[in-house]
């Protein structure tokens, strides 16, 4: 029972099925090594010890007798962005490190109809503004790799814990990269789904026209699985796709041969490392000889992304967090001598520097005389980017290229320098201003460290990325590779 | 447009505005911030956009609509339960009028 970890959820299912093991033996292995190793790596917040166990013996008890659902006692964290009924949901930040959500989100209530067990709520960049988990009210996550390099942000908890096998499964958000370039930089598999196709309601707001949620897990398989149970309609979500979600484990299998993926100019270029580029034209490759057709592309306002997201994000948290105030729930400053008092030490208190900074440059960009400047002209500079994306699924299928510039780089590196830290994403914020689904995937390493390939698709083809990125799995093992616990 | 450099008077203005309190010794520090952020997002207005229309919701969709029918119970004591402080179903706040 001392490797239960090493297996992939999809095996998990199956040796559940067979009585190989049972919910409760499984939640109780991740529990121990959640105990063991991750003081080394904090990719934790909130540990549901108690809860698990009891949930994971109802998930046994409802397998007994016969229950179909179709994660039964499968363990996984949530991004401690997404609400939890009963349990801190904090963003990572200090305003909400007292708020026990009174609610589910949608996405955890259809992770409990399919059985999951929740381990715990995985450490985050506050509010996810981050691309380091170095802005966390509860300290900064550790690469399981290298544990003086950063897991990515902003769900670097999520990328970590599964990283380092201490769940099976996980959830995060995306709003710039914010799934992707951590599952780049932790060596595992992270969809972001299409705008719309999982449920936000009960996802703390970041951007409101950029966030979406997404399963983070080993494999693509595994990361079909959670996205079966994620996605679909929700009334309660204003910006939700009202479209039948397809069976994507019944279509992971389906040949890449005669698929069209287009390599993307612009992310090759001269700012990418060396053998971060090796590796994606070796997985190029890799697809190429599954009858895969390779051409290239251009999507010519890839570097209007980064400035085009740096106005439209902070412009959106500046209106989002203008709701923390001291006064209905979260954090209120000792003593307020009036109301402007109140509002204003609460949130200058409760908020971290990035979110602070961030706050100040939207509500600038949206203030009188600069709204037009800077607010909408950003927003026609992403119908640009995303015509850009138009054009070029007309020619292909399916783009390839690098997740990240870099890999992991160390704790403290980027810091001091907000714009180098932004320009991280810069392969992932295109993805976001399109509201494309885009999975990222192991692809390689380098000097330890693991190198992730990002494909992007068509509006809601989450199935076909997932397809080709199972192909590509089927074809190589980097997925398979895990740290060591003693690094 | 030319880049803005960002003073300590604009500062304490959107600070204002966005109703934090930034000490003296890190006006600075968020002024040289925000003057590097929006050195980087200049790159904008290198590109004409004349009669590009703004793109607001991704997949250019307007927004769903529910019926206008109440859909939840009152549930003000569950939620009152996290509030910093209340009194009665109310949530306080300092005396706001004298």
């Amino acid at each position: 029972m001392s490797e239960l970890h090493t297996k992939t959820l999809s095996q998990m299912l199956q040796d559940l099925d067979n009585k190989v093991y049972s919910s409760v033996e499984l939640t109780q292995h991740y529990l121990d090594r959640i105990e063991r190793l991750d003081p080394s790596i904090n990719s934790y917040i909130t540990v549901l010890r108690d809860a698990a166990l009891s949930r994971a013996a109802s998930m046994d008890t409802a397998r007994s007798k016969g229950s179909h659902s179709p994660l039964a006692g499968i363990p996984i964290a949530h991004k401690d962005i997404i609400c939890t009924e009963g349990v801190r949901t904090s963003a990572g930040s200090r305003m909400l490190d007292n708020f026990i959500a009174p609610y589910n989100a949608t996405l955890v209530e259809q992770l409990n109809k399919a059985g999951v067990v929740t381990l715990g709520k995985t450490n985050m960049d506050e509010f996810a503004m981050g691309s380091s988990n170095e802005n966390s009210y509860y300290g900064p996550v550790h690469n399981p790799w290298q544990r003086d390099r950063v897991p990515g942000g902003s769900s670097g908890g999520s990328a970590a814990s599964m990283a380092a096998r201490l769940c099976a499964g996980a959830t995060g958000t995306d709003t710039g990269g914010s799934i992707r370039q951590p599952a780049a930089f932790c060596g595992i598999t992270g969809l972001k789904p299409t705008y719309g196709r999982v449920s936000r309601w009960g996802v703390i707001a970041y951007a409101s026209s950029l966030d979406q949620a997404g399963p983070m897990a080993q494999t693509a398989e595994d990361t079909a699985h959670l996205l079966q149970a994620m996605a679909g309609f929700d009334p309660r979500d204003s910006t939700s796709i009202n479209q039948p979600v397809p069976n994507y484990l019944a279509q992971i299998n389906a040949p890449v041969a005669g698929l069209r993926i287009g390599l993307c100019q612009e992310y090759f270029d001269a700012g990418l490392d060396d053998n971060i580029r090796a590796a994606v034209m070796t997985a190029a490759k890799t697809l190429e000889s599954m009858g895969a057709i390779l051409s290239e592309v251009s999507l010519p306002n890839t570097q209007q992304a980064i400035p085009a997201y740096y106005v439209i994000a902070p412009a959106e948290c500046s209106s989002n967090l203008s709701r923390y105030d001291g006064v209905r729930f979260g954090y209120r400053c000792a003593n307020p001598e009036s109301i402007e008092d109140l509002y204003k030490r609460s949130r200058s208190e409760g908020f971290g520097r990035e979110v602070k900074s961030r706050i100040m440059v939207g509500t600038f960009a949206l203030s009188a005389g600069y709204y037009e400047a800077y607010y909408r002209k950003a927003q026609q500079i992403r119908r640009l980017i995303s015509a850009d994306f138009t054009r070029a699924f007309e020619q292909v299928d399916y783009i390839l290229g690098p997740t990240t510039p870099s890999t992991a780089f160390k704790l403290g590196e980027k810091l001091d320098d907000q714009v180098a830290m932004y320009l991280q994403d810069i392969y992932t914020i295109s993805v976001n201003l399109a509201g494309l689904p885009a999975i990222s995937l192991p692809a390689g390493q380098s000097q330890g460290l693991p190198i992730g390939l990002q494909l992007i698709g068509r509006h809601l083809d989450e199935g076909g990325l997932l397809k080709v990125a199972h192909n590509f799995q089927q074809a190589s093992d980097w997925h398979l590779r895990r740290p060591d616990d003693n690094q | 447009m030319p880049a803005i450099t960002v003073n300590q008077d604009l500062v304490r203005t959107i600070a204002e505005l966005s109703q934090l309190n930034i000490d003296a010794k890190d006006i600075d520090g968020y002024a040289a911030d925000m003057t590097k952020v929006l050195a980087l997002v200049e790159e904008m207005h290198t590109v004409d956009t004349v009669a590009v229309v703004p793109m607001s919701n991704p997949t250019d969709a307007s927004q769903q609509l529910r019926q206008d029918e109440v859909t939840e119970a009152d549930q003000r004591d569950r939620y009152q339960a996290i509030a910093p402080e209340t009194d009665g179903g109310f949530y306080l706040v300092p005396r706001v009028v004298d």
